[in-house]
């Protein structure tokens, strides 16, 4: 296993199999999320309070849960880098912040899209929506302090003591709901017993879910494999295709 | 359910498809900015060659 481990984390080989994989994940994603729309915008029936604005949902609670889905994977990959110092980890942290920082701002925006027709209002400064702000300025003060440093691999290390810090936000929107009395709905999926949602509502949510899973692994390989050429562009490997290229 | 009902999502076309417009940007921006950032490496690093 761990060598295996050790193996996969080398650059090169890295950059070669997670090329091969694209194309098999890019087709899941698009069958998953074909379905998940359809489900969602189609057969879900509307709900018998909020009619059709309900299934903004459907991008809505994906979007979140990557959000923090995608923090927890910046910072755990950002403290392996820091302690074992593997390059692989160091890269996959960063180039998880400008995606999970993307679907942040998406899970406010379309938050935003549902609370105007069914709280009146766009925002509100509740503990949910606030700490899911908190945590959109977490990924930019990742980005930023990466783009501050010249050194990647002190920015590497700088970040992921950022990140490991701000880990500490995720069960404060996590529980948010249930802590303080908010505006915003408490948990309807992820809770102790039965969801309290019906099927035909929620399959198409956790089809969606899974296919947000899958881009982000096909948006983190895509970046991971560029800022691996970028910072190994003088190694043998990089030349080596470059020549290839060239031929 | 007609095209004309897809579309007006009960009264709320205005709030739903915004959501999933900027869905759809969301997702084909992370991806369109890492390809074009590859293409840029190799067209640099091939200039550097000759």
């Amino acid at each position: 296993m761990m060598k295996f481990l050790h193996k996969f984390s080398s650059p090169p080989y890295f950059y070669s199999i997670s090329g091969r994989m694209l194309p098999w994940l890019t087709a899941l994603f698009l069958v998953l999320l074909a379905y998940g729309l359809y489900g969602g915008l189609v057969t879900a029936p509307a709900d018998y309070q909020q009619g059709d604005s309900f299934r903004i949902i459907y991008v809505h609670v994906p979007a979140a849960w990557m959000s923090m889905f995608i923090y927890m994977v910046m910072a755990v990959s950002g403290g392996i880098g820091l302690i074992w110092r593997i390059k692989l980890a160091e890269i996959v942290s960063i180039s998880s912040a400008p995606i999970g920082a993307s679907f942040t701002l998406l899970a406010l925006v379309t938050g935003s899209l549902w609370g105007k027709p069914m709280w009146g209002t766009w925002w509100v400064w509740d503990a949910r929506l606030t700490s899911e702000l908190i945590l959109l300025f977490l990924y930019l003060g990742v980005i930023g302090l990466y783009g501050a440093i010249d050194d990647k691999r002190v920015a590497s290390k700088a970040i992921a003591i950022l990140a490991l810090v701000g880990v500490v936000n995720i069960p404060i929107i996590h529980y948010s709901v249930e802590w303080w009395n908010t505006l915003h709905q408490g948990p309807t999926v992820t809770k102790m017993d039965k969801p309290s949602i019906h099927v035909s509502m929620l399959i198409p949510l956790l089809l969606m879910a899974l296919s947000f899973n899958v881009y982000y692994f096909i948006a983190l390989i895509q970046r991971t494999r560029v800022e691996l050429l970028e910072r190994e562009r003088n190694s043998q490997w990089v030349r080596n295709m470059v020549r290839e290229i060239k031929q | 359910m007609s095209v004309q009902e897809f579309f007006h999502m009960g009264g709320y076309a205005f709030y739903v498809w915004p959501a999933y417009g900027l869905t759809l940007i969301v997702l084909l921006v992370n991806i369109i900015i890492p390809v074009m950032q590859r293409k840029q490496f190799f067209v640099k690093a091939l200039k550097k060659k000759r």
